[in-house]
């Protein structure tokens, strides 16, 4: 259940390589000023870049612009509990998590603490390897889970295969993906709108592209006078736009209740919007790229 | 001044001279075993006679244990068969969630107001496998939280209160790991760690608590004494300086009586800096404290469902398990410790998880070759014997969990893995036949420490129900007796120090009341320990 006063969490998976590090620091760069809190597993491979680092105690590394690292350890709960005790509290939480874990479970657990909510589940791929992966020995069923975890998948390294590869690619992706919006990247070079609660919905995301090369996204605002299901509007939603990448708003309930809608790929909520807020909803939609789906770019 | 000691027998696992009636000790060291007249060469002597009429072995050595038993005693035992606890009471097994409930009363009534009550060691599937829900832990109270870890230490069960204080009293609660009742409401089972963590911290079990402080590791070692038990494995530890300051300064009291064998467990620290704090503290072991040694674990549970499995999988088809490390971060840890001759011991429990492994030493070894390796594997649950084949080329080493059979027996044959694998799990017997060097053991506090049971259950394959589960895989006393004391102690490396009762070894002995070898296959669990010697210093079980 999401509500105003928890700490939006997303859980960043996918397997080592993938470009989970890269996706860090390249949110921690675009921050624009919003505490960024990245949880790790252990400081030891730090995910951060040096020049991004303030200050390094043991269990908390303070980074530039009032963000912070954190290592858990085994202790999941512990840290994220000391988290939401930090003064100032962090904007949004990036929780790193380890290869072979299943970003899907970790995102389930962190959703009972009162504190948090999940903003979304974001799996990384490498172009390059991931069918191979899904393929291999002993990860692959691993691989396919974590893939079915999320809700938003960077098909990552776009620039290390052909365009006809990464069109087969991506459309294999989509088959296992179960409903998660696939987005290319190179350098896990994303927007900070697709990852970042907040950044949705800041006027500057408006005419940001959505990703380094080509892919772009636009955005809708419906002003939802009429009352709707939620649940049936949800369906109708993703139906009419298909590459939704994220929606935020208020709608009145047929017993006129006003309820805050979030979609994040494919997860939906829906609670009770606070008190006093108007009806309205914005959609931020992923754009096939003008010159044809899915292409890299040309050197 | 020399001691020497008759004995009505002497087992010394030395096969150039197995049984004699006196040992000759001086300064913590052996210095033969043999008659009264060869040991008076050594020098002017006192005679002991305090053991005269009991039989002497080596002291045993446990290969897979965890010091966290003893900080587990300080809270209610709620487990269905009978335990000794370190002060030497026995606690009687709770047979019935009706008992529990009254256990759970009984400590309750001395408990300060609202004082969380924690237990351990509750096992469900002996009640016919009904659930314990809040309801059930809400007639003990309901102001007070409470939390029952079970036996396999992947679920704890709780009240109502409990559930409060961690936000899960509510309703719209969706995740694998909460079931919930037909109200809605969580049962109060709480399953897996991520999940348990939600509560742990509310019933008295913060992550510390579990991990072994002085007044743990001291009740460790009297569980030691008990069993007797010389050399015992703390085989997952984080070991932080003040940890290993603490261990250090507790270890090398005189009345300290055993020697302590941690390793650092790889969760939680990036490779390159659990090779380094390995190799930092290794200089820093003492006779009663051995560091330096690494603890992989690769795979979870088999009766939690996360171990990992190959096809065709869990035989109720249960989703397979979970990974605890990459093949990468593991190839990288095993050919590290290869070069810089650090031991390792890793953990598989599944099949798919042993799988990994081999071949990851496979690889290792071919770029890095190290002909006395010793890298162990615990537990091995599930390893087929094309998979022996290739552990006994690498020249790995397996500790098999043998006490499973007794405890979770049933449950493998009948829902876990199925009639035919269960057979042949913790396959000792075959092990032996291609020359795989073995142990076995309890990995207390899953099971109770007790090297003498764990030999029974390799022996007699006897599962809780009464039943014999693989037949072919049971080893003679001869070998079990082996596995108990040089065979756990070469997995540890110190076969040249403990293990058997020679000249030069350390003075470290089991004292029983009773003959292993005469007493019968089906009688080894009988077998009660008097004491033991470690060092040359006696610790009777009943001055403890």
């Amino acid at each position: 259940m999401t509500n105003l006063n928890t700490i939006p969490v997303t859980v960043i998976g996918g397997y080592l390589g993938s470009g989970k590090t890269t996706l860090v620091n390249h949110l921690l760069r675009n921050a624009s000023g919003k505490r960024l809190a990245i949880m790790v597993n252990e400081f030891g491979e730090l995910p951060i870049d040096e020049d991004l680092i303030e200050a390094e105690g043991d269990e908390l590394i303070s980074l530039t612009g009032g963000c912070v690292c954190c290592s858990f350890g085994s202790d999941l709960i512990e840290a994220m509990t000391k988290l939401a005790q930090l003064n100032p509290q962090p904007h949004h939480v990036i929780l790193e998590a380890s290869g072979v874990a299943l970003p899907g479970s970790i995102a389930s657990t962190l959703s009972l603490l009162s504190d948090f909510s999940i903003d979304g589940v974001v799996v990384l791929t490498d172009a390059e390897t991931v069918r191979a992966r899904a393929n291999d020995k002993f990860m692959a069923d691993t691989i396919l889970r974590q893939l079915s975890d999320a809700d938003i998948i960077l098909l990552n390294k776009t620039d290390l295969v052909s365009a006809e590869q990464l069109i087969d690619t991506r459309n294999w992706l989509m088959s296992v993906a179960n409903g998660a919006q696939v987005v290319n990247t190179r350098n896990a070079a994303v927007s900070p709108a697709i990852v970042l609660h907040d950044f949705a919905w800041s006027k500057e995301s408006e005419s940001q592209p959505l990703a380094e090369h080509r892919e772009c996204f636009e955005t809708h605002s419906l002003p939802m006078h009429e009352a709707v299901d939620p649940a049936l509007f949800i369906e109708s939603l993703l139906s009419a736009y298909p590459q939704l990448i994220r929606a935020k708003g208020f709608v009145k309930d047929l017993k006129d209740n006003l309820k805050t809608l979030q979609i994040v790929g494919k997860r939906a909520t829906v609670s009770d919007a606070p008190q006093g807020v108007k009806t309205g909803l914005v959609v931020i939609q992923r754009l096939e790229p003008r010159t044809g789906p899915a292409e890299k770019t040309d050197e | 001044m020399n001691t020497l000691y008759q004995a009505k027998k002497i087992i010394t696992m030395n096969p150039a001279r197995p049984h004699v009636t006196h040992v000759a000790v001086r300064d913590g060291m052996i210095l033969g075993a043999g008659t009264l007249e060869e040991l008076a060469g050594w020098g002017e002597y006192t005679l002991d006679e305090r053991f005269v009429d009991k039989t002497i072995m080596p002291g045993f050595v446990e290969g897979h244990s965890h010091a966290m038993e003893g900080a587990l005693w300080a809270f209610t035992y709620v487990g269905f068969f009978d335990r000794m606890d370190p002060n030497g009471k026995v606690w009687s097994g709770v047979k019935s969630i009706p008992e529990v409930i009254a256990r759970l009363k009984t400590t309750e009534a001395r408990l300060p107001i609202d004082a969380p009550l924690p237990g351990w060691s509750l096992d469900p599937i002996y009640y016919d496998n009904e659930r314990v829900t809040r309801e059930h832990l809400d007639q003990v109270s309901t102001t007070r939280p409470i939390g029952l870890l079970h036996a396999s230490g992947h679920i704890i069960n709780v009240n109502s209160k409990t559930l409060a204080l961690a936000g899960l009293l509510r309703t719209g609660i969706d995740n694998p790991g909460i079931p919930l009742g037909e109200d809605g409401l969580p049962t109060a089972e709480l399953k897996g760690p991520e999940v348990m963590a939600l509560a742990t911290v509310h019933v008295g079990f913060s992550q510390d608590f579990l991990s072994c402080d002085e007044v743990g590791l001291i009740n460790f070692s009297k569980l030691c004494v008990r069993a007797g038990v010389t050399t015992a494995t703390d085989l997952a530890a984080r070991l932080p300086e003040t940890i290993v300051s603490m261990m250090q300064d507790v270890t090398s009291r005189d009345d300290y009586p055993a020697r302590i064998v941690p390793l650092i467990f790889h969760s939680g620290i990036a490779p390159k800096d659990l090779i380094a704090r390995a190799i930092a503290i290794k200089p820093q072991s003492t006779d009663k404290l051995r560091l330096g040694k690494i603890k992989i674990v690769t795979d979870g549970s088999i009766q939690g469902f996360s171990a990992r499995m190959r096809a065709p999988g869990y035989y109720n088809g249960a989703p397979n398990g979970l990974w605890y490390i990459s093949p990468e971060h593991l190839h990288e840890i095993l050919t590290a410790c290869l070069k810089h001759d650090l031991q390792v011991h890793i953990h598989t429990n599944g099949d798919e998880a042993t799988e990994l492994l081999i071949d990851t030493m496979d690889k290792g070894l071919l770029k890095q070759p190290a002909p006395d390796h010793r890298f162990t594997i615990q537990h091995c649950q599930l390893a087929d014997n094309a998979q022996l084949r290739r552990i006994a080329k690498l020249g790995l080493c397996v500790n098999f969990f043998a006490n499973h059979h007794f405890y979770w027996g049933d449950e493998h044959y009948q829902l876990t893995v199925g009639p035919e694998r269960a057979l042949r799990m913790n396959a000792c017997a075959t092990a032996l036949k291609l020359n795989i060097p073995i142990a076995i053991h309890s990995d207390a506090p899953v099971t109770p420490l007790g090297p003498l049971f764990t030999a029974w259950c390799a022996v007699n394959r006897l599962t809780a129900s009464g039943r014999i589960q693989g037949e072919a895989e049971r080893i003679a006393v001869s070998d079990a007796l082996y596995a108990i004391t040089l065979g756990a102690a070469y997995t540890l490396k110190l076969d040249g120090e403990v293990g058997s009762i020679e000249t030069g070894k350390r003075a470290d002995l089991a004292i029983l009341e009773d003959d292993p070898e005469t007493i019968g296959a089906d009688k080894l669990n009988d077998v009660r320990v008097w004491g033991t010697m470690l060092g040359g210093k006696v610790f009777a079980a009943n001055t403890l």
